[in-house]
Parts: structure tokens; sequence; C-alpha cells
């Protein structure tokens, strides 16, 4: 009896101390490993403040020569030295809100259609296509824009749009002058299509979320298919998808390369649509090899701030909205 | 089981029984052979039913029967669904609702339901209501007011959300979010009620109240219940639907069939045994 109670005994203690030991080096391990977390982590903060902190100094030259005028003058001419930015942030501005009054109801009803209306085994397809669109490399929407895209819009789209709001009071003015084919409203179709992706992805993934309890309670008071959207899906999905339109926002404002081939490249800021200009990024990607003096230079980084700034803000709303639909917790 | 010999002496049961008088009822909706697949397994199996007019009738049966499927097939809320087939005939006023020419959206005006849960629209309580009504009629706003304060009165709502008609209706309790959906059906003004397990998901003073509303609503209306509560079938039903396995085993007046069912597995089931 003794005996049996002894053995037990040692064979307790050793196995106590085999598992302290093995602790000791999971507890070595688990040391390291947070250290690396926090060193990871220190390294992304670094870097970001390090880049604002060299966007800033990098543009005070520019700003303390032009100041606040930087951002409302339509002038960019290297030859004089004299910088405003009102062109690019015009055109970034513009394009973007092109792309989405495009992209936003295109993308709605593209996930409206996934998620509602779409056989079950047509689904998956449409939305792998559609995710591709994402994966297309920017500057294949760049050569695709200028060389296949901007032509059909100048032979057959443009003076279509110039032809029918002639005459139009407000209008005419939009949709105004020669078809170049590029131009601003080429950029905004090509971002649109940049951009839907992300629109549907989002809005696809929170109108599946909606309980189908609700809508059949809206089916079942006898709504049509377009009552229950308006009604019921998009009410209850607002937040989620101004976030998703928002992260849409957020790419286009910054999108350079398709851009730069599409929009003309002009520092002009013109009421048509039709006509050439150009966004902040499509202005720096052009211009940075060229850019000689320390004015030319610190302008092209005090646009890049500029774009930070505006991004940050149409990020952090996004952020925002999309932290708010999870605490509505459902 | 022969189908027949189940379902015969059951429909000849109203007509037997002493208690009720059979002369005041008239079938609102007539269900003859109907069949019902998920994809290819069938749910409902050759099912035969009246359900008899300003009366509420009950289904009960246990979980899988296909008790809320035969309910869905009434106001075709299976056709959201690929892949779900009724075939069979389900006469309501003179016309088969299975019928593809059938304008769904009308039908489904005409037939409301209530569901399990709470569904209150991310509206105000006023526009939880008014929604429904809109949808029919162009109204001028006094007339959809009055609407809107009749049909909550009907729900026994009115004394409860009369000061607060602006504020969300996702902000009401279980109970009255209940009461609001059912306001909001009967403000479409529908001939037929659809219950789905309505009380499932309420407290006990709660489903007191949507009982006793379930009470008054038969004058007015037409009212199936599905149920798994025994008693509650007992309580507000006039006529009670026992399912099995996809088929109709028994119908009959409610009282006959929890006091001397006619078949031994409604007898099973209202006595506990299984279910």
């Amino acid at each position: 009896m003794s005996e049996v109670a002894l053995n037990g005994t040692t064979a307790t203690t050793s196995a106590a101390l085999s598992r302290a030991s093995a602790l000791n080096r999971l507890r070595l391990s688990d040391v390291v490993f947070r250290e690396l977390t926090r060193v990871a982590i220190f390294a992304v903060l670094a870097l970001l403040s390090g880049v604002i902190l060299a966007l800033i100094i990098g543009s005070v030259p520019a700003l303390s020569a032009f100041g606040l005028s930087f951002v409302t003058t339509e002038v960019w001419n290297p030859v004089t030295e004299k910088f405003g930015a009102l062109a690019p942030i015009y055109g970034t501005l513009v394009t973007s809100a092109i792309a989405m009054v495009i992209a936003v109801p295109v993308g709605l009803m593209v996930a409206f259609f996934l998620t509602q209306l779409c056989p079950l085994w047509l689904r998956r397809p449409i939305a792998i296509a559609i995710e591709l669109l994402a994966g297309i490399p920017s500057i294949i929407y760049g050569i695709w824009g200028l060389f296949v895209f901007a032509p059909f819009l100048q032979k057959h789209i443009q003076p279509f749009l110039i032809d029918t709001f002639d005459g139009v009071p407000g209008l005419q003015d939009v949709f105004a002058g020669p078809p170049y084919g590029i131009g601003v409203l080429t950029a905004g179709f090509i971002l649109a299509i940049m951009v839907l992706p992300f629109i549907t992805a989002i809005s696809r993934d929170v109108f599946d979320a909606v309980p189908p309890v609700l809508k059949e309670a809206a089916y079942g008071l006898g709504c049509t298919r377009w009552e229950v959207f308006k009604h019921v899906v998009l009410p209850f999905t607002r937040v989620g998808v101004i976030g998703g339109v928002m992260l849409g926002l957020g790419r286009a404002l910054g999108e350079t390369m398709a851009v730069t081939f599409v929009i003309g490249n002009a520092h002009t800021v013109s009421a048509s649509i039709l006509a050439p200009g150009t966004t902040i990024s499509a202005s720096i990607a052009n211009e940075f090899t060229e850019a000689v003096g320390d004015l030319y230079t610190s302008s092209l980084i005090a646009l890049g701030l500029i774009l930070f700034v505006i991004t940050f803000i149409v990020l952090a709303i996004a952020r925002y909205m999309l932290l708010r639909l999870q605490q509505q917790g459902r | 089981m022969n189908m027949a010999s189940t379902n015969m002496p059951a429909f000849s049961v109203p007509v037997a029984h002493a208690g009720v008088s059979m002369a005041g009822l008239s079938e609102k909706v007539s269900i003859r052979n109907l069949d019902f697949f998920y994809g290819d397994s069938r749910a409902l199996k050759s099912i035969n039913l009246a359900l008899y007019a300003n009366k509420t009738t009950a289904f009960i049966g246990p979980s899988g029967c296909g008790k809320s499927t035969l309910l869905r097939v009434l106001n075709r809320m299976y056709d959201l669904y690929p892949g779900q087939r009724a075939t069979g005939e389900v006469m309501f006023d003179g016309e088969n609702l299975l019928d593809p020419k059938v304008d769904i959206n009308l039908l489904r005006a005409r037939i409301g339901m209530v569901f399990q849960k709470p569904t209150p629209f991310p509206m105000s309580i006023y526009e939880n209501i008014a929604f429904g009504i809109r949808l029919y009629e162009r109204l001028p706003r006094a007339e959809i007011d009055a609407r809107v304060e009749s049909a909550l009165r009907r729900a026994a709502l009115w004394d409860e959300v009369k000061d607060k008609l602006d504020a969300s209706g996702l902000g009401l309790s279980g109970g009255q979010q209940q009461r609001l959906c059912i306001a909001r059906t009967v403000a479409v003004k529908p001939e037929v009620i659809l219950f789905d397990e309505p009380c499932s998901a309420l407290d006990p003073i709660s489903t007191a109240k949507i009982e006793e509303l379930i009470d008054e609503l038969k004058q007015d209306y037409t009212i199936v219940i599905v149920t798994h509560n025994m008693q509650q079938a007992a309580r507000v039903s006039d006529f009670t639907t026992f399912m099995y396995l996809g088929e109709l085993v028994e119908f009959g007046v409610t009282e006959k069939i929890f006091t001397a069912p006619g078949d031994k597995r409604t007898q099973a089931y209202i006595t506990g045994r299984f279910g």
C-alpha cells in the first residue's frame, strides 16, 4: 500500500517538475512574442508619423511662400514659380464625385440583386467576377481607358452629351466644349469602375445581415421588391452602406495611375466635365521627375499633404460609420 | 397510412359535434390536395383542409411537421425562395391562390402575416403603420392619422404609444413590438391573418394580451395560428389541426381534439408523449 502511495507521489512530483520547465519555456517564447508585436506596432506608428512629418516639413516652403492662397489659386506655372492647388483639388473632388454618382447606385443594385434576387448558382460567379474587377492593376485601367474607352467616349458618348444638353441652362456649361475623349468625365467613369467592387462587396455583406424575417414581414404586407429595398433593407443598412461608399471614395480620391492616363493633365478649373483637368495624385505623378527648384518640389509635396488630409477625413468618417454599425449589434 | 381514412372522419367532426353550430360557417380558404416541396423533399403530403370565416384555426404538431410550411403557402411567402414549390389547390374567394397569375402583392395584403419574432421596420411607430396603408391607398394625411389610430387601438397599443408616435418602433418592448406588428397587419385591411407562433418570444403577460387580441380580431378576420403551446391552441382557437410528418392527421373542433382525439397520434401528442 505505502509503496504504491510513494510511487504515486514521486510520479506527481516529476510530472510537476517537467510541467514547470515546460511552462518556463513557454513563458520565454511568450515574452519574445509580446515584445515582437510591440515592436511591430511601434514601427507602424513611427512610419505613419514619419510620413506625416515629412509631408509637413516638405510643404513648409510652398505654404510659407503662398500661404492660404495656395489652395485658392488656379495658376500652376513652373516657369514663373507660381503655384496654386485649386485645379488639382477641384479635379480630385469632381472626378471622385462623378465616380460616386455612377458607382453607388450601380453597386447597390448589384448588391441587392446578388443578395435578394439572384438564383443561388449564379451568385458566386457574379460575386467573383466583380471582385476580379478590384484585382485588375490600375495601370491596365489606364491603358484601356486611354486607348479604348476614351476614343469610344469621344466618338459616341461625348458628342451625344454635348448635343443633348446644348441650350439647357446650367447643364450646357457642364457638358460644353469639343469632345476630347480624355478629360474629367472619362476619369470619373474609370474611377467608377474601379470603386464599384468595394461598394458592392460591403453593401452585399450588410444586405445579407438584414434578418430574413424582417424582409418577409415587408413582403408579407404586400411590398414589391423595390419597396422592400427602399423602405426596409436600405434604412436598416444605411450606416454600413455609407461606410462602404466612404471606403470607395477614399480609394477614388487617391487613385493615381489610371486617372493620370485619361484626365488630360491640364491645370485648369473648367465648368465642363468634358474638358481636361488634373487631380492631386495625377499632378504629383506627372511632374515629380521634372520638378526643378525647391519651391516646385515643395508645392508638389504640399499637394500630397492636402490629399492626405482629404483622404484621412473620408476614411475617418467611414471608420466611424462602420463602428456605429457594429455597436448597433444584432 | 391511408389519407382518406384519416381525413374523412376529421372533416365530418364539426358537423357531428353538438357544441358548435355549423349553420353560420362559410369556408374562407379551401385547401385541396396540397403538396409542398423544398427542392426534392416533400414537406406537405396531400393536405385537405378548410379554414372557416371569422373563426380561429390552430395548427399544432411537433417541430418539422409542416405547420409553418402550410401557413407560408397561404400567402405564398415561399415564392421568395428558389426551389420551393407547391402543387394542388388553395381556393380563396373562388380563386386558386397558387395560380402564378395571382397578383402576389395584392394577395399578401389580403392575407396578412404576423411572425414569430416581432419585426418592426426601422422607422417610427407611426410610419410602421402608415407605411403599409400608403402602399395601397393615397389618402390625405388626416385620414392616414385616423387609420393609424384605429389600427393601434385594434391592437390595444394606442394608449401606450399615443404620446410617442414619432419614436422608433425598435424602442418598444417585445410585447409592444408584436402588437405594433399586428396593428401594421390590420391597417392594410386584410381578410385573413396568419400568426406564426406569435407569442413564442414573449413573456406570459404579453402573451395573454396577444391572445385576448386574437380573440377580438376574429370578429372581423379569419385567423390561422401556428403554435407550439397546446394550452394556447386550446384557449384561442375554434378549430384545431394536428399535423405530423407533413400529413394532416386530424382536424376538428378544438374542444373535441383536446378532449376526445380521434387518432392515437393526436392523443399521444396532446398528452405530451412526444413532440
